[in-house]
């Protein structure tokens, strides 16, 4: 039976890789390899998983350097010559070992007003969104984040740039922009201008690049780039 | 904790980096090459001199590196105005592969004329 | 600065961006032209000696090259250099003030 080489990262901020051998198997999964080390060889190592079927992102990490979802990400496919790289998402603080701190992802997606704002109360009828409209079209195609953390763990400019509010949070800032049923456009660009926000975003790309949902943030920033221009022309940021 | 450059290596992300650092180089060499015209005004001996100095292969190399410099910042440049300004869609991903090609065209066309 | 200020700069970055492609394009035309021709920089700037065409070109080349350059540079220093705030943009602006100077006396010379 052959066997992976796996280093995982221990400890928080400072720390070490250590390594282990475990056993390969087929359709095995980068979650698989990590839970097998918690189990059979080492009680302490930290680290989050829930639904392990790609639905809830919480098994995201970097493996041999690229943020992925390890219950979707097949050892074939990366540790091809039989070596693995375990580590924590970048650009967030960690707990211990695979496990980060995620209340700054959050807190920047509550800072671009991440929150549906509408008018309409329960006793009136259903907004009638044509589905085919460009506006909420635009809105499918960015719809379906679930907040696992890995656009914004592939992200330089959030490396880079304490404030910047990272692809999420833009992203989602700009599915809620596109909604005809939302009354907050004024608030929003205000929170999402600037340099802390969709300015600061130099179309690296590598969100859209790694978003296991195929969403691309770079397209909604983009927009986002456009609706802020036309209100700075317009006097009204 | 830190992404390295694996995390980096794809398309965009090198066009990124081409279109920052020609820029920077084209803003160093920018206020070089109008000090230098500048002499035609107040100093033709000192520019002819400067210009003879110019003939040197070295530097018609140098010539045709600023080009292509000028050229990949501009590629880069047209290629960030598709994907800003244009609707979103799958071929934009490829335009970085389409102007580095473009760049080194131009880069080439000027080398030929040498 | 305020998010007026940073969404005009982000205006006028992608608008002197158009224009340059604009000149620079004419510009490298004109360079891989007079190369292939064999043309010496004594005789390219005979031709341009007198011309208002050119003059004219060279100015609008020269300020949107000034518009660009700095607004480009802001975002290098702020992310590389961690260099941000007032004296940043303070430098900028001097930046901006100097190259449109020494253009102006290229463009002089040029002009004749």
């Amino acid at each position: 039976m052959s066997v992976l080489t796996v280093r995982v990262w221990r400890g928080a901020e400072e720390g070490a890789y250590q390594s282990f051998e475990v056993p390969r198997r087929a359709s095995q999964t980068v979650l698989d390899v990590v839970t097998h080390i918690q189990r059979a060889l080492d009680p302490t190592l930290a680290y989050r998983f829930a639904c392990r079927v790609g639905m809830c992102g919480s098994c995201a990490m970097t493996v041999n350097g690229v943020a992925r979802w390890t219950c979707r990400t097949h050892v074939d496919s990366v540790a091809g010559d039989g070596r693995l790289e375990i580590a924590p998402l970048a650009n967030l603080p960690v707990i211990r070992d695979l496990v980060t701190d995620m209340r700054e992802f959050f807190d920047k997606w509550a800072r671009a007003k991440g929150r549906f704002s509408g008018s309409r109360t329960r006793a009136q009828d259903v907004a009638r969104v044509a589905p085919q409209s460009a506006a909420r079209r635009d809105v499918d195609a960015a719809i379906e984040c679930i907040g696992c953390g890995v656009c914004y763990s592939s992200c330089d400019v959030v490396a880079w740039n304490a404030d910047y509010l990272g692809p999420a949070a833009l992203n989602r800032a700009w599915t809620l922009l596109r909604d005809e049923r939302d009354r907050a456009r004024a608030e929003r660009l205000r929170a999402v201008a600037g340099d802390a926000g969709c300015h600061a975003c130099h179309t690296h790309m590598s969100c859209s690049e790694r978003c296991p949902k195929r969403i691309s943030p770079t397209a909604g920033i983009a927009g986002l780039k456009r609706e802020a221009a036309r209100a700075a022309l317009r006097g009204e940021l | 904790m830190r992404s390295d450059v694996r995390a980096r290596n794809h398309p965009a992300f090198w066009a990124f980096l081409a279109h920052r650092l020609s820029g920077i180089a084209l803003a160093l060499y920018l206020p070089a090459h109008f000090w230098v015209l500048g002499l035609a005004l107040h100093d033709a001996a000192r520019l002819d001199a400067f210009l003879r100095w110019t003939d040197q292969p070295l530097v018609k190399f140098g010539e045709w590196g600023l080009v292509l410099l000028l050229a990949a910042h501009l590629a880069g440049g047209l290629r960030l105005l598709a994907l800003e300004f244009l609707p979103w869609r799958d071929w934009q991903k490829s335009l970085a592969a389409a102007a580095a090609g473009a760049a080194l065209v131009v880069s080439l066309a000027f080398a030929l004329a040498l | 600065m305020s998010l007026r200020g940073e969404a005009l700069l982000w205006v006028a970055q992608r608008a002197s961006a158009a224009l340059l492609a604009l000149c620079v394009a004419v510009h490298l035309a004109t360079m891989i032209y007079a190369v292939h021709s064999g043309l010496g920089a004594a005789e390219i700037l005979a031709r341009t000696h007198g011309s208002v065409a050119w003059l004219l070109f060279y100015g609008v080349f020269l300020l949107a090259a000034v518009v660009h350059v700095p607004i480009g540079l802001r975002a290098v220093l702020s992310e590389w250099l961690g260099w941000r705030g007032g004296t940043r943009d303070a430098a900028l602006g001097a930046l901006a003030l100097a190259l449109a100077w020494l253009g102006l006396r290229a463009i002089l010379g040029v002009f004749g």
